[in-house]
């Protein structure tokens, strides 16, 4: 059973990574994200790490993907152009991966780490629990925990600041605009409609 | 299953995102690539932490989500600053730090 379950959700989860690099269309990428993290949670729940299954369902598929959601929908299609520039570079980078496969598949497989091709060894009652993990952030990991709260504030005003329409904006884009751009190469303005 | 089989999904998942990362041009798909490699990262942290009977490897792997989370944030506050001053949403083309 738990073998069947352990496939299915490998096979899922690779073909959603799959997807999103594979889609033209952003919108269809961010989906294949979903699935592709819905079966990451059940591979989680398989190695009984209950509350990091919960949530990456309710974290990432939840919040973080409704805001890729927005974002596209705000920004539009932009599907990748047909017209390649650096052909070579794009097919050599499949082959750095496979590559990097290769090795990371020989490390693994050929580190001496006993416990490696085993089940696993047999558990204690809570293990993952939300309690024995939430102790853990307020005893051991405090000083982790608290960065981490100070990196979230960090990075919800850095957001706010970058993404923020203040006063001054309009005109600075409308200054800015001509050296920005080389005068061959259009402007947004033909941006496809989502 | 065995713990390898899991460490060695978590590496097929990370190479994938790497591709994704390498050969996608629009700055979106290239966060959400970076998605990927997180999280077979993560998929590895809680095999370890599967193995070692500890749950240290769950709390980095949570840490890890939050630390995505911040650049998800930051990453798409970017894409919005760039649409907004009408940049090229291609990353070959964003070359204005040059010289």
């Amino acid at each position: 059973m738990e073998i069947a379950v352990f496939w299915v959700a490998a096979v899922m989860a690779v073909g959603g990574a799959l997807g999103v690099v594979l889609q033209r269309n952003p919108f269809y990428s961010v989906l294949a994200l979903v699935m592709h993290l819905i079966a990451l949670a059940v591979l989680f729940l398989l190695l009984h790490a209950e509350f990091l299954a919960a949530a990456q369902v309710i974290v990432y598929a939840g919040a973080v993907m409704v805001l890729y959601v927005f974002v596209v929908a705000y920004v539009g299609g932009l599907e990748d152009p047909l017209r390649d520039p650096h052909p070579a570079v794009r097919a050599t980078a499949p082959l750095f991966a496979l590559v990097l496969f290769v090795e990371l598949a020989i490390a693994i497989l050929g580190s001496s780490l006993k416990a490696i091709d085993t089940h696993g060894p047999g558990l204690s009652a809570g293990f993952g629990s939300p309690a024995e993990i939430g102790q853990l952030f307020l005893t051991t990991f405090l000083v982790p925990f608290e960065a981490v709260s100070f990196l979230l504030l960090v990075a919800a005003v850095g957001a706010v600041v970058l993404a923020g329409r203040d006063e001054g904006e309009e005109e600075l884009v409308s200054q800015a605009s001509p050296s920005r751009h080389k005068p061959g190469r259009p402007l947004a303005d033909d941006r496809p409609v989502f | 299953m065995d713990v390898a089989w899991y460490l060695i999904l978590s590496a097929f998942i990370f190479c994938i995102g790497a591709t994704g990362v390498l050969v996608r041009r629009s700055p979106l798909v290239i966060l959400i690539s970076l998605e990927l490699m997180l999280n077979g990262a993560n998929l590895a942290l809680a095999a370890f932490a599967r193995m070692t009977n500890t749950h240290d490897g769950q709390v980095f792997a949570l840490v890890v989500m939050i630390v995505a989370a911040c650049e998800v944030v930051v990453g798409l506050g970017l894409i919005v600053a760039m649409y907004r001053s009408r940049l090229p949403m291609d990353v070959d083309e964003m070359s204005e730090l040059r010289n």
